[in-house]
């Protein structure tokens, strides 16, 4: 079968491990992001993310061990920069993001030169994954999803209302904070296969289609899951058969979903 | 501290970075109390809030509040964002979140505080809506959940803050009766901030006005004898 020979190939099971526990990932942090009006950190890191990788590479670290400290730095800065209500967090997050991209390229075209590698890093390639990146992957995952679960009742709290939720008690920068870092976790490994430049619709637009379909947290946060993982799927078979670029392929399947999800809204009004 | 005192401030003074917005404040809240706090926009209500709040540490002075209070065992309903209000979720599950400060170290809801929940919100007259979106509610119906759920985390106070913006006025006269019925039945004290006067001062026991040309703390008929409060004398009674 089609299916069976397109998984023999080593690299299309790495994608396939590596991409599902992202898109997994990303999908149950994105509901927490996008209601919270944090859609834009996951853009911001996500170029972040491409200066640290340009970095790393030029100075012949492995990328993943450099870029999660950066990121990760960058994610509590935006965080605070998001919750401090009286500087315009949008003009930090759209500054920093550019900042980034430009070290990047600078640093790239000093060192490696305008290759294909840039273009790698810009829209992902489904061979940038190793065996110790999926191992890696995994074991985040792990991390994300055991946080995510143990936590999902004060995750809700926290997103649904921060006043309520710090003056009853609760460490909301506590909560803040592990959300920021899971999502930092979450963008380094899923840059590499979907690109900085597409990594972050991974975290938004199952958050937003699932949000049209349900009406309760726990299903939207579920279905979000799903979608994610099914669209990552189907993203990575179908940029296989027909050649195409992995993330422009699964953002282009989450959009049709997306799309869908929209027109079935306008239906049943 | 007396065990019927809920939070006492004693010569508080309130700010932010160096400004002080509230000087000098003495204020005891006691069980079952109805208190009004008003004043002009700017005048420092929130930030009185957050001092009761236990959110905001004096500059100086110092407030006292209950150890269940410090457990945050509060009742607040805070104003809502615009984010919340097309938030999908239950309003079933946003009740039940009131319930997460007696969870201490466990993860999960027992069944004892899922009931507590249904039992609030049957109070409030919104249990037949528990499985509805949040989103779809109008803003009293909103309002009604968020006072559950604020039912739901509360000991013996419940602190509002500006309960009534954005509610029609049958909405708000509703909150109003549902708050008298909470503090006379149920003995739960109330602190309220807002600036609709009229109809607050009907129910309000004590009133405390903050504003430029002083301080006043008193019964709504001092208040309304006050050079403070004589402006809102053609609302009383």
């Amino acid at each position: 079968m089609m299916l069976l020979e397109m998984f023999s190939w080593p690299f299309m099971q790495r994608a396939l491990i590596a991409g599902v526990l992202v898109s997994l990932c990303a999908a149950l942090l994105g509901v927490s992001l996008v209601l919270k009006r944090y859609s834009m950190i996951g853009d911001g890191l996500s170029h972040v993310s491409f200066g640290a990788l340009a970095i790393a590479v030029a100075l012949g670290i492995t990328p993943l061990y450099f870029s999660i400290p950066v990121v990760i730095l960058a994610a509590f800065f935006l965080l605070r920069a998001a919750d401090n209500p009286n500087r315009s967090n949008d003009a930090a997050i759209a500054a920093l993001s550019a900042a980034s991209l430009a070290i990047g390229i600078l640093v790239i075209s000093r060192t490696s030169g305008m290759t294909t590698d840039v273009d790698s890093y810009m829209f992902g390639s489904v061979l940038a994954m190793t065996w110790a990146d999926v191992a890696l992957s995994v074991v985040l995952c792990a991390a994300v999803l055991t946080m995510f679960i143990l936590f999902y009742h004060k995750i809700f709290a926290v997103t649904f209302d921060e006043s309520f939720s710090r003056a009853t008690g609760l460490h909301v920068n506590r909560y803040n904070t592990l959300l920021a870092i899971l999502t930092a976790l979450t963008i380094v490994l899923g840059m590499r296969m979907m690109g900085a430049m597409l990594i972050s619709s991974l975290i938004i637009f199952p958050a937003l289609t699932a949000m049209r379909l349900f009406r309760s947290f726990r299903n939207v946060v579920l279905c979000a899951a799903v979608m994610s993982v099914v669209c990552f799927c189907a993203g990575l078979i179908i940029s296989f058969v027909y050649s195409t670029p992995v993330g422009a392929t699964v953002v282009a399947a989450d959009l049709a979903v997306f799309l869908a999800a929209c027109a079935a809204r306008l239906l049943r009004r | 501290m007396e065990p019927h005192e809920l939070i006492v401030c004693r010569d508080v003074s309130l700010g932010y970075e160096g400004q002080t917005v509230l000087s000098h404040l003495d204020l005891t809240i006691r069980d079952g109390d109805y208190l009004c706090i008003v004043g002009d926009n700017g005048s420092g209500k929130s930030t009185l809030l957050r001092g009761l709040l236990g959110l905001l540490t004096p500059q100086s002075g110092e407030i006292l509040r209950a150890p269940e209070l410090q457990r945050g065992a509060v009742g607040y309903l805070p104003q809502q964002t615009r984010a919340q209000r097309d938030f999908p979720a239950t309003v079933f599950e946003v009740a039940l979140s009131g319930c997460l400060n007696q969870k201490g170290t466990r993860f999960f809801y027992t069944r004892a505080q899922k009931s507590q929940a249904l039992m609030n919100l049957g109070k409030l007259g919104v249990l037949e809506w528990k499985d509805k979106s949040y989103r779809e509610l109008s803003g009293g119906q909103q309002q009604r959940v968020l006072l559950a759920r604020a039912l739901c985390a509360a000991g013996r106070l419940l602190i509002l803050d500006e309960p009534i913006t954005g509610l029609d006025p049958a909405a708000a006269q509703d909150l109003y009766k549902t708050l008298t019925y909470l503090n006379q039945k149920e003995g739960m004290a109330i602190v309220m901030v807002t600036h609709d006067l009229g109809p607050a001062l009907h129910s309000a026991r004590t009133v405390l006005h903050i504003g430029q040309r002083g301080m006043f703390l008193g019964t709504v008929a001092d208040y309304l004898a006050s050079p403070q409060g004589r402006r809102f004398r053609e609302v009383a009674p």
